[in-house]
């Protein structure tokens, strides 16, 4: 007994206690991982800052050549900022709006419909729900570049099955096929104008066809993942609680919003956090579907990264994007802690 | 994992009317609502299922015609000649479907490998041992995985195009244009989400069994390999598939550094060149493309399903 104690004790020297065995192996184990990393990771994204304070171009990367970049100090940053890029379509303000707009919108759409269905499918006494589970589960599993070209010829105006739909829907109210020629990903004219409204000397914040479209194409792709999250929440709930509820003469209502609503949140809270970071970053629709457009007005910032680099090739000017979404990226994920936290505390 | 709530024994008892009838009994639906509920159901799967019949469908029209006439699950004049055709030469570049498909997995599968492998002992150091230094850098790996890898396309690009040399055998070489570099650029990526992930399931590994074998006189390295690494090996199987898909449906990268050097196109490039409204393809080829693509990890996924969502759970809370 009194040796097994010793034993643990040696133990928790070494592996919790923090000796000085223990952190020389920490080091070994962690060296193959910084290594690789402090090359094509830490190196690069330092290397990037310093490359956002020059006008690096296609001209500075021919090897023989060997011209260096001039140093331009700031002048990226405030270009970025002040929207003054020689690119067509830019506006920064406009591109931060439509982006958190976008994340957000999606993410409460996302929510509400995934615990919808999530509750729709925990009905006692409901037939097929194993199979209506398996069904439902198609959207995660099929990669987002399919999901994004698939549905960019899906919103095709001719031959894009939402329009022939819509038209066989409206064959029977009696309206015309012609009506329902839809230019869904490229019509400029706004439908809805009060939603995100412009002021006059900003930006045009007005959401195109587009933007519905590729909300729609999202949903279909983000809320099954919520339903399973809401799920696992649902089916952690003791039934004991809404019996005993049950006995004090609550509504079914109360019930909803004191046990299970309790219930989900602190489970559903974190989730929604991460898909609101992920449809932030969202690259594949706005890429494939509208391709930010019509005039650049769904443009989400990192498809605005990857066309400083990869179209205009304004590789400094790219660079210096890029460590601003950084500090952007920082600030939302600074603010989502302090939400998860302050959730944490709450007690059910 | 999911506890079928249990139904109380009363619920067996109900009375026959209820059963039948329009009233239900403790939550158990009556036949109308059953119905409605089914068609609510229902109709929710149509909406799912229905893109992928569509696609299905499509990708069965013959290849002179290039865009779908109606919405018919089986067209006129059905054929699979599409498929044929895409598992030749699927694009207007001199490069075959093998060829995409073998440059594909070089780089899902030695990306994802490489990153589950050197990722397993950072992580087992950052979930199991303290050592000075230890938030710092957890906090560095935290503020890279932050960054989308469109924001390192970039640096990636210039210093990996800064690498060329002039080899003896392969002749002019230059990093950014080949396999290496772009498997280098997507590493650079996928290690930190391979550490953040595998030590988020190791922190959930209970620790009696290390200090059982610490008991039996294992030291740190014993521990790891005999008792930590065959625990986590559902965990890597499943990093290691999530590696493999953000490999295969890599597209910034690829299409930056390569796009240049058709032998080295990878299916997903392949792809990005049949849509758009350039792209010259008729409709049941991109189609019959992207059925090929997307359903070996669609089949992996679909029933692996439950281990992975559980493992991103736990990569969510802790991130």
């Amino acid at each position: 007994m009194a040796a097994t104690t010793a034993r643990l004790g040696g133990f928790r020297a070494r592996f919790g206690g923090g000796g000085r065995r223990s952190q020389r192996a920490a080091y070994l184990y962690l060296i193959p991982a910084f290594a690789v990393m402090g090359v094509i990771t830490l190196y690069p994204l330092a290397f990037q800052v310093w490359m956002s304070f020059t006008n690096m171009a296609p001209i500075n990367l021919n090897v023989r050549a060997n011209v260096p970049p001039d140093f331009v100090g700031l002048k990226n940053y405030q270009d970025i900022i002040s929207s003054q890029l020689a690119i067509p379509n830019y506006n920064f303000i406009r591109l931060i709006i439509y982006n958190l707009f976008w994340a957000l919108s999606n993410v409460a759409i996302h929510l509400v419909a995934g615990v919808g269905i999530a509750l729709l499918l925990n009905v006692k006494g409901l037939w097929f729900r194993k199979f209506y589970r398996a069904l439902y589960i198609i959207p995660v599993v099929i990669p987002p570049i399919i999901v994004a070209t698939v549905w960019h010829n899906m919103f095709d105006k001719n031959d894009g099955a939402i329009n022939l739909i819509l038209a066989g829907v409206g064959g029977f109210i009696g309206m015309p096929a012609e009506a329902f020629q839809i230019d869904w990903l490229r019509q400029v004219q706004a439908p809805v104008s009060w939603l995100l409204p412009s002021t006059p000397d900003g930006p045009n914040l007005a959401l195109p066809l587009a933007f519905y479209a590729m909300l729609v194409t999202n949903t279909w792709l983000g809320w099954p993942l919520n339903s399973v999250v809401a799920t696992g929440a649902l089916q952690s709930i003791p039934n004991d609680l809404y019996e005993a509820a049950e006995m004090d003469g609550a509504t079914p209502w109360n019930k909803f919003r004191h046990i299970t609503l309790a219930y989900l949140r602190p489970a559903m809270l974190p989730y929604a956090i991460y898909g609101f970071v992920i449809t932030f970053n969202l690259f594949s629709l706005a890429y494939w579907m509208s391709g930010g457009g019509p005039e650049g007005r769904t443009e989400l910032l990192v498809t605005q990264a990857y066309a400083l680099a990869n179209v205009q090739r304004l590789y400094g000017v790219a660079a210096a994007f890029a460590v601003i979404m950084f500090f952007i990226l920082l600030a939302i994920t600074l603010v989502t802690n302090r939400l998860t936290k302050a959730t944490q505390s709450y007690s059910l | 994992m999911a506890v079928v709530a249990k139904e109380p024994i009363y619920d067996t008892i109900r009375p026959t009317a209820a059963r039948f009838g329009l009233r239900s009994t403790r939550g158990r639906p009556g036949l109308i609502k059953q119905a409605l509920l089914q068609a609510l159901c229902l109709f929710i799967g149509l909406t799912v299922i229905f893109p992928v019949l569509w696609v299905f469908s499509v990708s069965l029209d013959p290849l002179n015609r290039s865009r779908p006439e109606g919405l018919a699950l089986i067209p006129d004049g059905a054929t699979f000649d599409s498929y044929r055709q895409v598992l030749e030469r699927p694009t207007n570049n001199p490069i075959t479907f093998p060829q995409l498909l073998a440059n594909s997995l070089k780089i899902a599968l030695g990306t994802s490998i490489i990153s589950v492998i050197i990722g397993v002992f950072a992580a087992y150091a950052f979930s199991r041992l303290r050592f000075r230094g230890r938030e710092t850098l957890m906090l560095v790996i935290l503020g890279v995985l932050m960054l989308p890898a469109v924001a390192a396309i970039t640096p990636l690009f210039v210093l990996l195009n800064s690498v060329q040399l002039d080899l003896p055998v392969i002749g002019a070489f230059n990093l950014r244009q080949s396999l290496l570099g772009l498997g280098l650029a997507i590493v650079s990526g996928l290690l930190p989400f391979a550490i953040w992930n595998l030590k988020g399931y190791l922190d959930t590994i209970p620790r009696d069994l290390e200090e059982a074998a610490a008991v039996d006189g294992a030291d740190i390295h014993q521990t790891f390999l005999r008792v930590i690494l065959p625990l986590a090996m559902p965990a890597l199987a499943v990093t290691a598939f999530l590696g493999f898909i953000a490999g295969w449906t890599e597209f910034y990268f690829t299409s930056t550094f390569l796009s240049g050097t058709v032998p080295n196109h990878t299916l997903a490039l392949a792809l990005n060149s049949m849509v758009g409204s350039f792209a010259s393809t008729p409709w049941s080829a991109f189609s019959a493309f992207a059925i090929l693509f997307a359903i070996p990890p669609a089949i992996v996924y679909f029933f692996a399903q439950r281990w992975i969502t559980s493992g991103l759970a736990i990569g969510a809370v802790k991130g």
